[in-house]
């Protein structure tokens, strides 16, 4: 089955995808030292990376079980809505990590806010491999539930 | 033989998609859309419309402060510009499939009316999602600050920019709950077989 095998092997690949995004973001650590004062930098700091770290763990684990019940064609049409579900999770955790990230990067000079990134150049360098895995994680999502509805409308009597 | 093209074009019948108009769970379906189109509408409307200016004392020179006029506009932030953006697509796009739905049962799209919709919805679900998710966090940033990369919160001073923000970003939760949901029904229509083959050609069948 061409399209059964196809969506095994986007599934493996998506699960390796979050499983680097989230062992990356947890090793991200970088600290420096300004006018006497630790300035220190963790995922842990920042809500939205701390939304990016427990989504795409979520993906990863829906992942693994779903690549594990699609051995069982009963449950497939669940497997498929399930899909959608973790597409768009994945999508807006990375859109949101994505946003501080660049607010991080950039600054936000109508609010004051300063770019972070000259102090901690190792985490943000960290941060943004995380980023670009966690977004390959997403777009592999979004070709698999383009998949299952293919393979949904070839079954159409 | 002549019965062989007598059973293609019974086949060809039964293929033959019924009107969406007449499918059982029409009015569900669109009435989940009406919704749908006015949440994402109304967040797109109230985002792009939020603006203030204040007069805000920014230092102090001897005993005469110094005042400079702040403005906070939804343009200054990317992920709100993203919000804005996105949320006029999905209604854009919730608009033209009520419109292809209701009146576009005579556009000949060869059977793959089905399929386009349901890919159509779930594309426009992930980008509203993605919209969604940057924007709650940019404006919890805003509401709260972040100590450790000394950001302050800007929502004690504007805060009539920081309430219409927020009710801007309910109206598209609630969108998004419900594009979610319309989804769902979509990829559901194409796993039920058509219930009735359209009794067209009903005199084809000739007993020999």
């Amino acid at each position: 089955m061409m399209k059964s095998t196809m969506s095994l092997v986007l599934r493996l690949l998506a699960l390796v995808s979050t499983a680097v995004a989230v062992a990356i973001m947890l090793k991200s650590h970088d600290s420096t030292l300004v006018l006497g004062i630790t300035f220190d930098a963790k995922y842990s700091h920042s809500p939205a990376l701390q939304y990016f770290v427990i989504a795409e763990g979520i993906g990863g684990i829906y992942s693994l079980v779903s690549l594990l019940l699609s051995r069982w064609t009963s449950s497939r049409h669940f497997v498929y809505l399930m899909d959608v579900v973790v597409a768009m999770l994945l999508s807006s955790s990375v859109s949101a990590a994505l946003a501080i990230a660049y607010v991080g990067k950039k600054g936000e000079s109508h609010a004051g806010w300063l770019p972070i990134c000259k102090q901690v150049p190792r985490f943000c360098n960290e941060a943004t491999g995380s980023l670009a895995a966690g977004f390959l994680a997403a777009l592999l999502y979004m070709v698999l539930v383009l998949c299952c509805i293919r393979s949904l409308y070839a079954l159409k009597p | 033989m002549a019965s062989g093209n007598e059973g293609q074009k019974i086949e060809a019948d039964r293929l033959a998609p019924m009107p969406l108009s007449e499918r059982k769970g029409f009015p569900v379906l669109l009435t989940l859309r009406l919704i749908a189109f006015f949440a994402t509408a109304s967040a797109t409307i109230v985002m792009a419309l939020n603006k203030e200016r204040k007069a805000l004392v920014v230092a102090t020179i001897g005993s005469t402060p110094v005042e400079a006029t702040l403005s906070a506009k939804f343009q200054d932030t990317p992920a709100f510009v993203f919000f804005v953006v996105a949320n006029a697509m999905a209604s854009l796009h919730n608009l033209l499939m009520m419109a292809l739905e209701t009146f576009g049962d005579s556009f000949d799209c060869k059977g793959m009316r089905l399929i386009v919709i349901a890919i159509l919805d779930m594309m426009t679900v992930v980008l509203a999602s993605g919209a969604d998710g940057a924007a709650v966090f940019m404006a919890d940033l805003g509401k709260n600050g972040n100590t450790h990369a000394r950001w302050n919160k800007i929502c004690d001073k504007f805060e009539t920019y920081c309430d219409q923000g927020g009710g801007a970003l309910i109206a598209s939760s609630v969108g998004l709950l419900l594009l979610l949901l319309i989804t769902a029904l979509s990829i559901m229509r194409l796993l039920k077989p058509n219930p009735k083959p359209i009794p067209h050609n009903n005199n084809l069948v000739t007993i020999p």
